[in-house]
């Protein structure tokens, strides 16, 4: 870990003002990825923006009927709550899926949608990897990637995402609600925040510089069966082999997101429409352009067969 | 003492305080911090510095420059030592690749630097400074690749062969030939290396987590080239080793050299994402078993053979080991090759040897059994021995596999258990799996002293390690029984290289040879007391606190009045081994279910009967087997070092991509000992368990998701990727 300068912000504006004025500055919140990665030199952010004091940690309802979440509700805050539970179980369930009660208690909102990938090249900082040294290689192709994404990659990185919570935030037509560093706000439909890698990796969102989170929306609830199943080789505090994310109602109709295959929460809004012609129609729609690896390839077939058993619970 | 005759009756026999169980004596200690581990001792003299150890960067090659200026000047440094600046270094016995690199690079993450400062942040932070320019060089990382040119090797490591296997198997009606691979696996402790060393003049003493304080302190003085009675290994309490810390690592020689270099004490401890390259780890292995049986069932032909590379200078893993004893069979082989890799350092873990060999042999014989249309429980329990079946001479000392087999076969409810893919709940399938346990029984002279004081308490002294074991407990529950004394009268002194040297803690040897070793020292204070009162002749009692002889009595504290008494022997272990084969043996029975849409597969239930002497603690050898069972589980389902064959190191080298069991994935387990005391072994009767726990899991849980599923596996682990195309259409 290297120096850096540490100051709190006392307004997003002035979180946002000062982060895109600062070279090299970083906001921390809950800090259970960025410190991680600072302690390995992954990140050496020369100034942190601390966050935390901001406020920004309540879920409200929204004129529309949806909810606002704020982007420093912690994870666990955010499963647990009513409204959650009620109406966007697959919320809840995304959350709960991930990490451990210890980290689900700090890690907020932002920062869940703003974690970075667990490539294990990118976690050694003696290997090449494009994400963190543009330019270097990507050393996960043609090496270990068992974990890795088999879509929407790219010959310079086929890191996937990490998070369940953005799943299943994809899969509820979620959007991120930003201030600018002028102080103006805009707000990027989930589909659009988070990148392909292409040829720079090192772009993981539509975040301008400087530009903060301040809230999640959620649009009006749509009802249906709210499922996440995530796959993983162990019961519990592992990344998905493969998730899903689904919301279908009972007319069979609805949405499916997945994750741990792409370097995004992946959804492909054609292959919904397919949802009652069964998983492999779902499947071959999600997939159709996939670029698997000899040890990733098992992701294909893992992921029509748990959107198969999603399909069947929904069922009931 | 000379243990050569097997152990007629003894105080121990009375069982009043051994074989009770006994909530371990140090847990409160360790509930309330009172236990300080390696990293935390406060008793250094002066505020030690830290010590942060950068790895290589490369898997094999030359360091070509190494610039350490920049590092230097860094805020807070103390010191840096490369090779450059070591001094002059010999390599510990144990050791295959040097700990500290330079110029060559041997390995992935092998030590290269060692940066102290004041504190652990600017430590860290100048490592990050030093530029080292590499030659890489060409290595072999592939041990698929590297299997032609596998050689045998001598001693007990040679290829063993009785009878006419080949012509035996080939005329055998019903064949198996089959090949199976297990994974490099990494000991995963959680504590990882660590030590303090503090240095008094050319006097080190170092603080530290090491399973065998002897071979730590020869090793660390031959590597540091100063005399062994110059150096004080202290190991009171390890944070879990599974024989990743059996052997000198770098933490100790880093902190060594750092306190040298900075003049001050230093502590290091290694952090987590060097611990999969930089320590040793269990090597992968390729085997392959062949057995042939007439239709009767009875094993006429059984060869094992396994593959398994090291660096040079290394050895083998000794898979084909259970092979030569497990089961009957006229004609016989086994060989082991060993090829050279430019991997980490290959070395013990847990049942080296078994823990693989059990994970293919223990499938091959759930597949001869399906085979021969035989119950797997039934076709084992024919093909039992009473003998060494490669030298019928040589009987086992006690051998209850039978009973293990049998009595475990009843309490999981086995009869109930269907043919493959029969059984549904849900979306589950759910089968059973039985494996047998094996691990022979090793026994390592072991010395410890003991004294009494005019409060009647008896204090125990020695180097051996309780590695999370529960040593003191059972050297506590030893000296109470021999001396009739209550526990609480107990007070249990280890790890410290100043007191007699013990067996240590590796190869589930350190229960019964530690316990033996301190029965040796008890008879003998037994001995000076009943002098001391001036009792003898004649046999003598110690009950209660009181000495009887004859009827003569006296308070046990009354013979330390004038001062302390002090004993100190060890036991030696004589040529029983030879006359008896000496084993530990159990049956692992497993549950298993399989989501047959994703494939996932999940343990639900589990039981162990274990046959391995007199069980000196129920509660902390039941706590052996449980864990040992769950690092079985691990085996099976998830754990594997990935190799990256370009780059030749471990991938996944941190908790978080090397996965083993959390909470969730273990159920339900049982623990079963049947009652034995084998007088062959030593005066304790005892045996080891702590490895016998792990032996044969990994197989159960596979056959049992063969049981679910119809669906064999022969490469562990047993991860869905591996078969998720031979589960049934789902869509």
């Amino acid at each position: 870990m290297r120096p850096f300068t540490y100051e709190r912000a006392t307004s997003a504006q002035d979180a946002a003002a000062k982060a895109a004025a600062m070279p090299g500055a970083r906001f921390i919140a809950g800090g259970t990825n960025l410190l991680d990665l600072m302690k390995l030199e992954i990140e050496t952010p020369g100034h942190l923006i601390d966050v935390n004091g901001l406020g920004m940690d309540q879920i409200v309802e929204t004129p529309e009927g949806g909810l606002r979440i704020g982007a420093l509700v912690r994870n666990t805050d955010l499963a647990a709550d009513r409204r959650v539970r009620k109406d966007y179980g697959v919320l809840t369930r995304a959350l709960v899926a991930g990490a451990s009660g210890q980290l689900r208690n700090k890690a907020t909102t932002a920062g869940n949608l703003l974690q970075r990938t667990r490539c294990p090249y990118f976690y050694d900082v003696n290997m090449p990897c494009n994400k963190r040294k543009p330019g270097s290689g990507c050393g996960a192709i043609g090496g270990f990637s068992r974990q890795l994404g088999v879509i929407g990659t790219s010959e310079a990185c086929i890191a996937t995402h990490p998070s369940d919570m953005a799943v299943a935030m994809r899969v509820l037509d979620a959007s991120v609600e930003t201030m600018r560093p002028d102080g103006t706000t805009r707000a990027i439909p989930i589909a659009e925040f988070h990148k392909l890698p292409g040829q720079t990796p090192q772009t993981e969102t539509a975040l301008e510089k400087g530009e903060l989170i301040i809230s999640v929306a959620l649009p009006k609830p749509t009802g249906g069966t709210h499922i996440y199943r995530k796959v993983r080789d162990r019961a519990s505090y592992a990344f998905a082999l493969v998730s899903v994310a689904a919301v279908i109602g009972r007319d069979g109709k609805g949405a499916v997101a997945l994750g741990g295959v792409a370097p995004k929460p992946w959804r492909v809004e054609e292959a919904d429409a397919l949802l009652s012609k069964g998983a492999q129609a779902v499947s071959d729609r999600l997939f159709a352009d996939a670029t698997p690896r000899e040890d990733n390839a098992f992701k294909i077939m893992l992921a029509k067969r748990t959107i198969a058993s999603v399909i069947a619970e929904a069922k009931g | 003492m000379k243990f050569d005759t097997p152990a007629g009756m003894n105080p121990i026999d009375r069982l009043t305080v051994v074989g009770k169980p006994t909530p371990r004596i140090d847990g409160p200690l360790k509930v309330s911090g009172g236990a300080p581990y390696a990293y935390e001792h406060h008793d250094v003299p002066g505020k030690p510095a830290y010590g942060y150890v950068l790895g290589a960067a490369v898997a094999k090659g030359t360091i070509r420059s190494i610039d350490t200026a920049r590092a230097q000047r860094a805020p807070g440094v103390l010191a840096v030592v490369t090779h450059r600046n070591a001094g002059k270094l010999g390599k510990g016995k144990m050791n295959t690749a040097k700990l500290l690199a330079g110029p060559d690079v041997q390995h992935y993450h092998q030590a290269v630097a060692v940066v102290v400062a004041e504190t652990f942040e600017q430590a860290r932070c100048a490592a990050g400074m030093i530029d080292i320019d590499y030659a890489r060089s060409d290595g072999a990382f592939d041990l698929v690749a590297a299997k032609a040119g596998a050689k045998e090797q001598g001693g007990s490591d040679a290829p063993t062969a009785v009878g006419d296997f080949e012509g035996a198997f080939a005329s055998s009606p019903v064949q198996l030939d089959q090949n199976y691979t297990t994974p490099d696996q990494s000991h995963a402790m959680m504590e990882p290396m660590a030590t303090i060393a503090a240095w008094d003049g050319d006097k080190l003493t170092v603080w530290t987590s090491n399973q065998m304080v002897n071979w730590g302190l020869k090793d660390l003085a031959a590597t540091l080239q100063v005399p062994i009675e110059n150096v004080r290994l202290i190991s009171p309490y390890i944070g879990g080793g599974f024989g990743g810390k059996l052997f000198l690592r770098s933490d100790a020689l880093m902190a060594s050299l750092g306190a040298r270099a900075a003049k001050r004490p230093v502590k290091v401890a290694l952090q987590r994402p060097l611990m999969a390259n930089n320590a040793t780890h269990r090597p992968s292995t390729i085997q392959r078993i062949r057995l042939g049986c007439g239709k009767d069932g009875k094993i006429a032909a059984i060869g094992h053979e396994s593959w398994s590379g090291d660096l040079e200078g290394g050895g083998l893993e000794v898979a084909v080991q259970q092979t030569k004893l497990l089961y009957a069979g006229a004609n016989r082989m086994t060989a082991m090759r060993l090829a050279v890799l430019d991997l980490p350092e290959a070395n013990a873990m847990r049942a080296p040897g078994e823990a693989p060999g059990l994970m293919a042999l223990e499938i091959a014989m759930d597949e001869m059994a399906e085979k021969l249309g035989m119950d797997p429980v039934a076709f084992r329990v024919l093909n039992d021995t009473q003998v060494d079946p490669e030298k019928p001479e040589r009987p086992f000392s006690q051998r209850n596999l039978v009973r293990c087999l049998q009595d475990g076969a009843e309490r999981f409810g086995w009869s109930r258990r269907k043919a493959p893919g029969q059984v549904r709940d849900g979306r589950w399938l759910v089968g059973m799996g039985v494996a047998a346990a094996f691990r022979n029984n090793l026994n390592m002279k072991s010395g410890a002293r003991v004294r009494l004081n005019g409060q009647g308490t008896v204090t125990v002294e020695t180097d051996m390690t309780d590695i999370g074991t529960g040593t003191y407990t059972i050297m506590a529950q030893t000296a109470a029984e021999m001396l009739g004394v209550p526990l609480a009268k107990v007070v249990v002194k280890l790890g410290d290289s100043s007191f007699p040297v013990s067996a240590g803690s590796g190869g589930q040897w350190g229960a019964n040879s530690s316990t033996a070793g301190l029965y040796a020292a008890c008879v003998k204070l037994r001995e000076a007391i009943v002098e001391k009162l001036g009792f003898g002749p004649g046999e003598a009692l110690f009950e209660g606190g009181q000495v009887h002889v004859g009827n003569r009595s006296a308070d046990i504290a009354r013979a330390a009045k004038s001062g302390e008494i002090v004993a100190e022997d060890s036991i030696e272990f004589g040529d029983l081994g030879k006359k008896f084969q000496q084993s530990t043996f159990g049956a692992h029975f497993v549950e298993a279910a399989v989501d047959r849409y994703t494939g996932e597969a999940r343990v639900r239930r589990m039981l162990a009967v274990c046959a391995a002497g007199r069980i000196l603690n129920p509660t902390s050898a039941r706590s052996q087997v449980i864990g040992a069972m769950t690092m079985g589980v691990g085996g099976a389902l998830m754990e594997e070092l990935a190799v990256d064959k370009r780059f030749g190191f471990f991938v996944n080298h941190d908790l978080a991509g090397y996965e083993v069991p959390v909470h969730a994935d273990i159920p339900h387990q049982e623990v079963i000992f049947i009652d034995e005391a084998d007088d062959k072994v030593s005066p304790m009767k005892a045996k080891g368990v702590g490895e016998l726990g792990l032996c044969g899991v990994g197989a159960a849980v596979a056959n049992a998701i063969y049981n679910a599923t119809g669906v064999r596996v022969r490469d562990y682990p047993i991860t869905l990727d591996k078969y998720l195309d031979r589960l049934g259409e789902v869509a």
